[in-house]
């Protein structure tokens, strides 16, 4: 096999970089005593004690985490049975074939399409009961509502991998249906299921168009805060609270990766 | 699990008239079938000859369209699979990926709520007679394939079932492995005294370790006999060409025990049902001969000579241009394009049904 030329591998790192400037330089601001302009004045760790004494980035960090939380708990259950319910059940090929087409359709779905209709729904619902006046339960299910298929996605690859084999010999070994899923299935399962649910925790955290459309005044969430405070100018708390952000996102996201490619949880003896 | 009564013989599996079709696909026709306790069968046959699907029904894996499947008095399609006293080696193995090899033996112990105390001296045992104890801690993708079998036998067998089916256990090992295995199997399967079911396509390996073989052809069973049987006096066309051991004649036959084959005439035992049809000779049954003999010569050239280490095999060309394999004893010395006379003693001619 030929080699390619050396300046596409440069071309490639230098992708890297331009994707991690913005990042980088982000985060060595927060570290910069300067408030205002772009001279460095000195390392500082202020900015992250007064954004740790902000009342306000206070209450937006809880009610990211409970979002987070609660929608992520919602989405998991539900995008784990619905992942089980497709792919181990005889549907029709049809079937089988559209609600693939219907789990996959919205993550590509535009967040403006999904939060307008979300919008819609909340506003027919809200003449039934005052539950889904816009707050954290509605911003809850409207989480939950696109984190499902990313947890389906993920769990349903997963399964794919554990072969009818693996069935066949816990029934021959004498197990039932139950213990056929909780010794067998939810066990291989189970780094799939926490990775879909990291995944899913992390769209929520970083999610502001479908939260910006369905949250009310009292459920201010950290990206639609720093929104806010963005149009009142760019200080070096958010900065701070921006670095803390990514960063949190990034180890979501290499546990994530880590536990998908991991087979096994164990070491050789 | 069922012990037998003092009486008869009741963990004998009797299969009545199976039928089975996958779709438009028959695999199995009216299959009948009786394997008495303890007995080690093979099951033979090219792909797609309903060996699989027939092992899959006693498991419980599959249902049949029709017919009955009973083990002594217990009609085993009435269980589900996982109340069946039979267990299953398969082909990939199967071995659960998340459990220590330990726990992949106590697997089915653990399903029947055995207590811990029971549970491990059996789990332990069984991993002595499969020499696997060094790997208990284990986990399968830690062993090698012969050692995954092994695992995977334990896991079986721990159950004391009354039947084991063994689902071409041998096709992923390498041929050297293989000896050994099939050694092993035959030795584990006197010792727990069960009957043992094994599917396999390799004509070796069921010779080298079965009581019994049933060759399977298009859903039915084509001969059912003992290894020296089905090898040494094939019944069918079909197979004496699957177990390749003999020559195959063409030969028209008209009632006298006189066939009439491309190359000549020959004197057969009895006469032929047929008018048309086979016989079938063994390589080591053909005599080479320097004169004419009395009965049944043939008169050839040797076309090809290759030296085997314990025979010599010769393709001997005969006059309608079809060829025979011959096998002689190593100090029998003959060369390529030498003209030869062959005897095919009517008594090693076998007439076949078709």
């Amino acid at each position: 096999m030929s080699r390619l030329p050396r300046w596409i591998g440069w071309a490639s790192w230098l992708g890297v970089v331009i994707l991690y400037i913005p990042l980088l330089a982000v985060a060595i601001l927060s570290f910069n005593s300067t408030r205002y302009g772009q001279q460095w004045g000195g390392f500082t760790l202020d900015w992250y004690a007064k954004m740790a004494a902000n009342e306000a980035i206070l209450s937006a960090a809880w009610n990211s985490l409970l979002l987070g939380v609660a929608s992520t708990l919602i989405a998991t259950v539900a995008g784990t049975l619905l992942a089980i319910g497709l792919h181990r059940t005889p549907w029709p090929r049809w079937f089988q074939r559209g609600s693939d087409l219907a789990i996959n359709l919205p993550v590509v779905t535009p967040d403006i399409i999904l939060a307008i209709a979300l919008v819609g729904a909340f506003a027919v619902l809200r003449e039934w009961s005052a539950v889904f006046k816009p707050g954290l339960v509605t911003l809850i299910i409207a989480h939950a509502t696109f984190q499902i298929s990313f947890v389906a996605l993920v769990v349903g690859s997963r399964l794919a991998t554990i072969g009818r084999d693996q069935v066949e010999a816990a029934r021959d070994l004498y197990a039932n249906t139950g213990q056929i899923w909780l010794r067998v299935l939810l066990p291989q399962l189970m780094p799939g299921i926490i990775a879909g649910a990291l995944l899913a925790f992390t769209i929520s955290l970083d999610d502001f168009v479908v939260s910006f459309f369905v949250s009310g005044p009292d459920s201010t969430t950290l990206p639609l805060l720093i929104y806010a405070s963005v149009r009142r100018g760019v200080t070096p708390e958010i900065h701070a609270l921006s670095t803390v952000i990514v960063a949190g996102t990034m180890l979501a996201i290499i546990l994530t990766a880590w536990l998908q490619t991991r087979r096994d949880a164990t070491p050789k003896d | 699990m069922t012990h037998p009564p003092a009486d008869g013989r009741p963990l004998d599996l009797a299969i009545r008239a199976i039928d089975k079709a996958f779709g438009s696909v028959q695999v199995l026709r009216g299959l009948s079938l009786d394997i008495p306790d303890g007995q080690f069968v093979t099951l033979l046959g090219p792909s797609g000859c309903g060996k699989t699907t027939l092992l899959r029904i006693i498991a419980g894996f599959e249902a049949p369209d029709r017919g009955t499947v009973t083990l002594g008095a217990v009609d085993l399609l009435a269980l589900p699979a996982h109340k069946r006293p039979v267990n299953t080696v398969f082909q990939s193995y199967a071995l659960f990926p998340h459990l220590r090899c330990e726990d992949n033996v106590a697997f089915g112990l653990r399903s029947r709520r055995i207590p811990e105390a029971e549970l491990r001296p059996r789990v332990r045992e069984a991993m002595e007679t499969m020499r696997i104890t060094e790997f208990a801690r284990r986990y399968p993708h830690e062993l090698s394939g012969g050692q995954r079998q092994r695992v995977a036998l334990a896991r079986a067998l721990v159950n004391e079932p009354e039947v084991l089916l063994l689902d071409e256990p041998m096709s992923a090992l390498d041929a050297k492995l293989r000896h050994e295995v099939q050694g092993e199997l035959k030795r584990i399967q006197r010792k727990y005294q069960i009957t043992f079911i094994l599917v396999t396509h390799d004509q070796d390996e069921a010779i080298a370790v079965s009581d019994r073989i049933l060759i399977m052809q298009d859903g039915g069973i084509a001969q059912d006999g003992t290894p020296e049987q089905v090898y040494e006096r094939p019944v069918s066309r079909f197979v004496a060409e699957f177990m390749g051991s003999a020559n195959l004649l063409p030969a028209r036959c008209a009632g006298t025990p006189v066939a009439v084959c491309g190359f000549g005439e020959l004197h057969l035992p009895a006469p032929a049902t047929w008018s048309e049809g086979h016989l079938a000779i063994r390589p080591e049954d053909i005599e080479v001969r320097q004169a004419q003999p009395a009965v049944n010569g043939v008169a050839g050239r040797i076309s090809e000579r290759l030296f085997r280490g314990d025979h010599w095999e010769l393709l001997v060309t005969l006059g309608d241009s079809s060829t025979l394999r011959i096998t002689t004893e190593p100090d029998q010395h003959h060369s390529e394009g030498e003209a030869v006379w062959l005897e095919l003693p009517p008594d090693d001619l076998l007439v076949l049904r078709d």
